[in-house]
């Protein structure tokens, strides 16, 4: 063991000195004492260049006192491929140098050519990946609908107790954060249409707009982005931990279907959770909304005969079952994206994202189909 | 090389007590580490080998009693002179835990950016070298996903070389390696050992590995709550009358 001859940050040890001759061509550079990463850092400028337009170098490092990887970086770099090496008389240098060497013989990986840029190949290749995208989607749904179907005339194989956490945590635990929105977003549209409304004198009419707006579209489509954002990553989060963690194929080989078991209770519990609440933010934006007519010099008498005049249950019904269909589609892209999400660890990062993305832009094309429909049923 | 009772030490632990929460894990564990030797941290499952290892990198500080590494107390040390220590320990985890957005070659490159002035090239060339050395020259530029179990772990330990530290710390190094590679690593660290006088601190529990490389080692246990064994394993192994030592080393139930 006499040879551990690295001795970090001494200050008794001389830092390494560095010394060039050139003569016709050869260059003989000499380096001596202690060459650590600092040292190396330091004459790395220097060293090279001197070393660039030599022919032939000699390295003479005889006299070098201790060496480390640094150092022995700044020697081999510098060297070139076809140096003289006059090797260090200190065995712990000697050692790392030839180490240092060693690691750098083996075989090595081959140099990665830039790939060239086609524009066409590009576009193909990414066409083809979502038409993939596309089809595995499509093939998800089509398995959990067969499932839930299974399910269905057997419903003792549904995971009860499962499904009533996840009502929970996607139902009872966002109560608080849609009576808040709600009741701001009630706020928020009543005092701004009060604005243009005063000047024809229209404020009696502004119950009808709030509660047709709220109830046909703002409380169904505001609660799905807050599914979406809430209990859509988390699903994609949870399901995508899992396939990291191989849990998922562990189900697999269990016997046990990984849809039945993870997907149906999510999207059943998503299903139903919607309604609620989006009637929470009916319910909640409607309050907000009388508490501006009062300050606007309106009694609550007032604006529920508004109401009662002017909404029907088949709004309210039709909000309600545009808000089901919601909660369905954003519990499935969750557990879609969580279920084919990659491996390591960017992947279930990326699989919340793609739940939340996913399922609000589904949430607006579809409010845009639920328009159509409507507006062709005369609803 | 195996019991130098004159080398310097640097590791010191004296009356050094875990505990989470009032559980304790361990307590009045001492023990000294040389220089230059392979010191096996050994123990049953939650038996605290892996806190030990934490308060000896500085990452928990002890609930009781001192440690001191290359002559310096993690607690008492802040700003430069914390980075200095760090400079001269490496540590490899358990499962290698590189970088997943980073090449073999920029985890490797990352402590040496971090504590020297080098220039791309140079720490370049040190990767190169590094993951040469532990058998990876061909994977320089793959991802940590894209490679085997046991080529983390030799990237792990590539990156805990890049700076040439004066202790490595090794958390399970053979643990979920098929025989042949756990070998090899084992090879790789006696080479280390023997060549560089690198001293080693390694948590296992895989016997032969710790029969292998080590020159002495300590033993924790759960039910004991601190140290059962010390001393160079071999004689442990045949001459220890403490029922779970020899339960240990011949693989017996208790």
């Amino acid at each position: 063991m006499a040879s551990a001859g690295r001795v970090h940050g001494s200050p008794t040890m001389p830092a390494a000195t560095f010394s060039a001759e050139a003569a016709d061509g050869r260059l003989r550079l000499r380096f001596a004492g202690r060459l650590d990463a600092a040292a190396a850092a330091a004459q790395w400028q220097q060293v090279h260049a001197v070393a660039r337009d030599a022919e032939h170098i000699t390295l003479d490092v005889s006299d070098l006192t201790s060496l480390d990887s640094g150092g022995a970086a700044l020697l081999v770099s510098a060297a070139g491929a076809e140096a003289t090496w006059e090797e260090p008389r200190d065995p712990g240098a000697r050692g790392v140098l030839a180490r240092f060497r060693a690691g750098l013989a083996g075989p090595s990986s081959p140099e990665e050519r830039p790939r060239s840029f086609r524009p066409l190949t590009r576009l193909g290749a990414a066409t083809m990946r979502l038409g993939g995208h596309v089809q595995e989607r499509l093939g998800f749904l089509g398995e959990t609908v067969l499932v839930a179907l299974a399910i269905l005339p057997r419903p003792w194989r549904l995971r009860w107790a499962e499904m009533l956490r996840h009502l929970d945590e996607a139902g009872t635990r966002a109560f608080p954060l849609c009576i808040l929105l709600g009741t701001l977003i009630g706020v928020i549209l009543a005092f701004q249409s009060s604005v243009p409304m005063r000047q024809f004198g229209a404020e009696i009419f502004i119950p009808q707009l709030v509660g047709i707006s709220l109830t046909r579209e703002l409380g169904p489509l505001l609660a799905g982005v807050i599914l979406a954002g809430r209990t859509g990553s988390a699903y994609a989060a949870e399901l995508g931990t899992m396939r990291v963690n191989e849990e998922v194929d562990a189900l697999r080989i269990m016997g046990l279907d990984p849809l039945a078991w993870l997907v149906v209770p999510r999207v059943i519990a998503s299903t139903i959770v919607m309604p609620a609440l989006a009637i929470v933010m009916n319910v909640t934006g409607l309050i907000g909304m009388a508490i501006v007519m009062a300050s606007l010099g309106f009694p609550p008498v007032a604006v529920m005969n508004q109401l009662a005049e002017w909404l029907s249950l088949g709004d309210l019904a039709g909000g309600l079952g545009k808000a089901a269909v919601f909660g369905l589609i954003i519990g499935y892209i969750g557990c879609q994206a969580g279920l084919s999400a990659g491996r390591g660890p960017r992947a279930v990062g990326d699989a919340a994202t793609s739940a939340v993305v996913g399922g609000i832009v589904a949430l607006v094309v579809l409010d845009g189909i639920f328009a159509i429909l409507f507006f062709r049923l005369g609803w | 090389m195996t019991e130098n009772p004159d080398a310097e030490t640097v590791i010191t632990a004296r009356d050094v007590a875990m505990g989470f929460g009032g559980r304790i894990i361990f307590k009045d564990v001492s023990f000294d580490v040389r220089r230059g030797e392979v010191f096996v941290i050994l123990g049953g499952s939650g038996c605290g080998k892996s806190t030990l290892l934490k308060l000896l990198i500085g990452l928990m500080p002890p609930t009781r009693g001192e440690i001191s590494v290359l002559d310096g107390d993690w607690t008492k040390l802040e700003g430069y002179a914390r980075r200095r220590l760090l400079q001269r320990i490496g540590v490899m985890w358990q499962s290698g835990a590189l970088l997943g957005s980073l090449t073999l070659a920029e985890n490797v490159m990352l402590p040496v950016e971090a504590h020297t002035k080098l220039p791309e090239k140079a720490r370049a060339l040190i990767a190169s070298a590094k993951l040469g050395l532990v058998g990876l020259g061909d994977a320089v530029g793959k991802l940590p996903a894209e490679i085997s179990g046991g080529m983390l772990k030799r990237a792990g330990i590539a990156r805990a070389m890049a700076l040439d530290p004066e202790i490595l710390f090794l958390d399970e190094p053979s643990a979920g390696l098929d025989p042949i590679t756990s070998a090899g690593l084992d090879a790789l660290i006696l080479s280390l050992a023997r060549e560089t006088g690198t001293t080693f601190v390694v948590v296992t529990h895989e016997l032969q590995s710790i029969l292998a490389i080590g020159d002495r080692c300590i033993m924790l246990d759960k039910d004991a709550q601190g140290l059962i064994a010390e001393g160079d394993p071999k004689k442990l192994r045949d001459e220890s009358d403490h029922p779970t030592v020899r339960a240990f080393f011949r693989r017996e139930a208790m």
